[in-house]
């Protein structure tokens, strides 16, 4: 191994990092406010990244029609459970008109002659509205369940997506050509300019992520929710409102990084899981509460990943797995006394 | 009198009543017994199927259900099992110290087990000590870590897996054919089902049920709640590894498909659609899921038109359901169907007491906190705090709402440690400890929010507080060998609800108490423990004139008897006709301290109470 190796190594691994950690980021930010494991978080990199390549080969995504059914289910639960007409009209307008106006404007555009930059929007046009859905179908009416509970149903979120992103995309994986195909020259090193698009896409996210927290007024109220739910409900905030923007952000986090990623890898209906895992072992890195801890984690995860996959490629995935022991046997052994579980 | 009032209720409707547990029993083993005597061998297959899944299922209710833990890896242990199976019996090459397993199913057995346990200790002293979700992280995680091992070990045949595995023999009788082999995995099925029932039913039992929802009480009753955690996952896992080894010779042949992530998640599922909370819940599950699946499969790719497993978009959408509608899963709906008279349990008068410690003598100093500080962050929640009890002698804390009692009691009590300052129990340092420790040492106490576990009797209830008492351990209880002991246990529970004045609530479920009798019934699991100090955190709140002066009434008895009894208590009647002495707080600190007469005159306690006069 020579020192172009370990650039290329490195380079690599700070690449993927990016990726796993803006899904730490979506996954603390998930746990935090609505203390579900958002186990999903995957899904939505997958459909973000088939949904892109579908528009790449001008067809109309699949998808559409997974946003219009779980649309329709959205809005079975709203009039099942109505408080009263605006809400309902609001409901009609958001989980119907909006799938279906989408639908008919996706089958007049000529999708083969899309920009990048418009595939990119028409994808998250596509798939991010099905962030709140899942919030308001599988999550809303069981808010205040324990943790655990969450987390079942959040892994059942999850095998139902899978299954029905198998139904949409089929068995055959995709690759998208990335945004920039320069190459950058920095001293021996050679730098892909997609690279440069993922790193740079990542900071923009995470720095307009830290502004919308830190200087809005949701972004505040989402704070609030998640250092403490009920003052923050006495306060006027709608835990229900808090979920779906909470599942919103999430669902553009994972849609961005599944476009960013699908140039750098092929992505199959089931490759959600394992890359949104990694980003759950950062997040772990962060004891799901600190952003910095989480990203720092993500690019460690990053590294250790592509430096394994050259020593040992086929146990990549046991020695990234494996790390979270010896971050959990750290986090056991400055944890005291004993707690009650929520 | 709500016991008394469904009894009577019940009594005129014999006919339902009559079909008791162990008829409902018998049919059951009748039927399983016949099964493969009638059924085509499809439906054998199908049986041994949800056998294996129920085993594993079995353990997951243990840790899911019962103990409010969550592994998702469970499929992992069940791989650990079938492999360890596989190589030892077919392997050539085996090293020299394990050369004497090699080909005797039996012996792998108990080689996979020893090696499950081994890895379920080291992954568990890892994660259990971590608060819920961490858990299940965790196991996900070396679930698909073991996963991607078994595919890619050279001697453990990569993904293609291990061939050849030799049939079981048992007295010489090979089993090759299904329906000789169902009758060897239901008979470990049924194993696994009772002997979990007998734990569930006894005194670690309790601590282990306990754990969902009361591990501040549970410790605070001297349960070492970590072990008990480790206890459950161990044994989880162990019956998911036995699993493994029936599966391993019912194929014969090892590949790593069936041990990946999803397969642990459906096992998960099992367990939370038969529901969870019971052990023949997990039966109910491994049957549904694995009939369903079985019939999805067929059916589903001939809706879609394609290949591939759609079954888990129905089990997901399923699952969903079932947690937002129906928690508890599918038996207690199940149970409802066919009304089984359970029989209240039998207190044996006859047992033996148990041991009690001597009780020091009338006088003697039994607690003492000397300039204890809790801060947290910037806010001093007691500031410089002094008090002590006398053997004999019953000690009032009061102060308005906010002054740093309840904080007080915790770093009495070792469920907080303060920041500085000493606590002395008997003359030895306790602040800091484990309560489970400073449990054993005689000083037991109640909480302000009451702790108990809502679905247990009361009687259950109070024979948590005996824990220390008893000794028997987890098999032991598994195999009934702890009756004498229990017998025991459950009399002192009996006297002590008895004493209390519950007698006649012995067999509810605590949850159905009126409040102020769940507080009543938080003193008895106290005594049960056979303390020398009494922490009790607003006794009265909540109770009529009547109860107020039963209260009383115990507590000078105990009194008498040399109790030290530390109360904290709003109720001024009740706490100036009782106690000896007195220990004013406001903002963390102590304002006064004197008998009765005294503080009531005190002008800075009038000032603390009443806001200046």
């Amino acid at each position: 191994m020579d020192a172009e190796i370990i650039a290329m190594l490195g380079q690599d691994g700070v690449t993927n990092g990016a990726i796993y950690a803006l899904l730490a980021l979506a996954l603390v930010l998930v746990f935090a406010v609505t203390r579900v494991i958002f186990i999903p978080q995957g899904e939505f990199l997958a459909w973000g990244a088939l949904t892109m390549a579908a528009l790449e080969g001008g067809h109309l995504p699949t998808t559409v029609w997974l946003l219009a059914g779980l649309g329709v289910l959205a809005l079975g639960v709203d009039l099942f459970s109505a408080t009263g007409r605006r809400t309902i009209g609001r409901s009609v307008l958001w989980n119907l008109a909006y799938p279906l106006a989408l639908a008919g404007l996706l089958w007049v555009l000529p999708l083969a002659e899309l920009s990048t930059w418009a595939r990119v929007i028409v994808t998250l046009a596509i798939v991010v509205p099905m962030g709140p859905m899942l919030y308001r179908v599988a999550f809303q009416p069981v808010a205040e369940a324990p943790v655990l509970v969450l987390l079942i149903i959040s892994v059942a979120v999850h095998l139902a997506m899978v299954g029905f992103g198998l139904l949409a995309f089929g068995p055959e994986g995709s690759r998208t050509t990335p945004f920039s195909e320069a190459q950058l020259e920095l001293g021996t090193l050679m730098v892909g300019g997609h690279t440069l698009v993922v790193i740079l896409a990542s900071l923009v996210l995470i720095v307009g992520l830290y502004l919308f927290f830190d200087r809005t007024l949701y972004g505040k109220a989402l704070r609030a929710t998640a250092i403490n739910r009920n003052g923050a409900r006495l306060m006027g905030i709608s835990p229900a409102l808090a979920g779906r923007l909470t599942f919103f952000l999430a669902a553009v986090i994972g849609v961005l990084s599944g476009v960013l990623v699908a140039p750098l890898t092929t992505i199959y209906y089931d490759s959600g899981f394992l890359i949104g895992l990694k980003g759950f072992v950062a997040a772990i890195i962060g004891g799901l509460a600190s952003y910095p801890l989480a990203a720092a984690g993500a690019i460690l995860v990053g590294l250790l990943e592509s430096f394994s996959s050259f020593w040992a490629s086929a146990f990549k995935d046991v020695i990234v797995f494996t790390l979270i022991i010896p971050v959990l046997m750290w986090r056991s052994l400055t944890s005291h006394h004993v707690e009650e579980e929520e | 009198m709500n016991t008394r009032i469904e009894t009577a209720s019940r009594a005129p409707a014999p006919v339902a009543s009559r079909i008791g547990p162990k008829h409902v029993l018998g049919l059951f083993l009748v039927l399983l017994a016949a099964a493969p005597l009638v059924l085509p061998d499809f439906y054998v297959t199908l049986l041994n199927y949800i056998g294996l899944s129920a085993l594993v299922a079995l353990g997951l209710v243990l840790l899911t259900g019962v103990g409010g833990l969550t592994s998702f890896g469970q499929a992992a242990f069940v791989g650990l099992g079938a492999y360890t199976t596989a190589w030892l019996t077919t392997s050539q090459e085996l090293p020299g110290w394990l050369a004497f397993i090699g080909g005797s199913p039996w012996l792998a057995l108990i080689a996979g087990l020893v090696l499950t346990a081994l890895v379920a200790i080291i992954l568990g002293s890892v994660t259990l000590k971590l608060s819920g979700h961490f858990l299940p992280l965790g196991t996900m995680a070396w679930g698909i870590s073991l996963y991607f091992l078994f595919g890619n070990m050279e001697f453990l045949g990569g993904h293609g897996g291990l061939s050849g595995i030799p049939a079981l023999k048992l007295f010489g009788f090979e089993l090759i054919e299904n329906r000789h082999y169902y009758y060897l995995v239901w008979a470990f099925v049924l194993l696994g089902l009772f002997t979990t029932r007998n734990l569930l039913d006894s005194r670690e039992g309790r601590a282990i049920r306990a754990l969902k929802g009361g591990m501040v009480m549970a410790e605070a009753m001297g349960v070492d709640t970590s072990r008990a955690r480790m206890v459950i996952f161990v044994i989880a896992a162990l019956q998911a590894c036995a699993a493994g080894w029936l599966y391993a010779h019912l194929q014969r042949f090892v590949n790593p498909t069936p041990f990946g992530l999803h397969i642990g998640i459906e096992y998960l599922f099992m367990a939370v659609v038969g529901g969870a909370g019971q052990v023949w819940g997990a039966l109910v599950g491994a049957g549904v899921i694995t009939v369903l699946k079985q019939w999805l499969q067929d059916f589903l790719p001939k809706v879609f038109g394609s290949a591939g497993n759609f079954e888990v978009i129905v089990f997901g959408v399923m699952m969903v359901i079932v947690l937002q509608r129906a928690r508890d899963g599918l038996w207690p709906l199940l149970a409802k169907m066919v009304p089984v008279r359970e029989a209240p349990r039998v207190i044996d008068a006859s047992a033996q007491p148990l041991d009690k410690k001597p009780q020091p003598p009338m006088g003697e100093m039994i607690l003492e906190a000397k300039n204890v500080t809790r801060k947290f962050g910037g806010l001093v929640a007691n500031n410089n705090m002094s008090l002590s009890v006398k053997a004999g002698e019953i000690l009032a804390l009061i102060g308005p709402n906010g002054a740093g009692k309840s904080t007080m009691f915790n770093q009495l009590s070792g469920v907080d440690t303060p920041t500085s300052g000493e606590v002395l129990f008997r003359g030895k340092p306790v602040a800091g400890h484990q309560s489970r420790e400073i449990a054993g040492l005689g000083m037991s106490r109640t909480f302000q929010h009451v702790r108990l576990l809502p679905k247990m009797t009361v009687l259950e209830n109070v024979a948590i507080g005996a824990h220390l008492r008893g000794s028997k351990g987890v098999l032991p209880a598994a195999w009934r060998l702890d009756r004498v002991e229990e017998a025991r246990l459950m009399r002192e529970a009996a006297i002590q609800v008895e004493r209390v004045g519950l007698g006649e609530f012995m067999h509810s479920e605590a949850g159905s108490l009126a409040l102020g009798q769940q507080r009543i019934l938080e003193i008895a699991r106290a005594l049960c423990s056979d303390p020398c100090l009494l922490l009790l955190d607003e006794p009265a709140a909540g109770l009529r004139f009547k109860e107020k002066q039963a209260l009383t009434e115990l507590l000078r008895r105990l009194k008498s008897e040399g109790m030290a009894v530390l109360i904290v208590e709003h109720d001024m009647d009740f706490v100036m006709s009782l106690v000896d002495r007195v220990v004013v707080m406001e903002f963390g600190e102590k304002i006064a301290e004197g008998l009765p007469e005294e503080i009531q005159k005190d002008p800075a306690v009038l000032e603390a109470y009443l806001g200046g006069v």
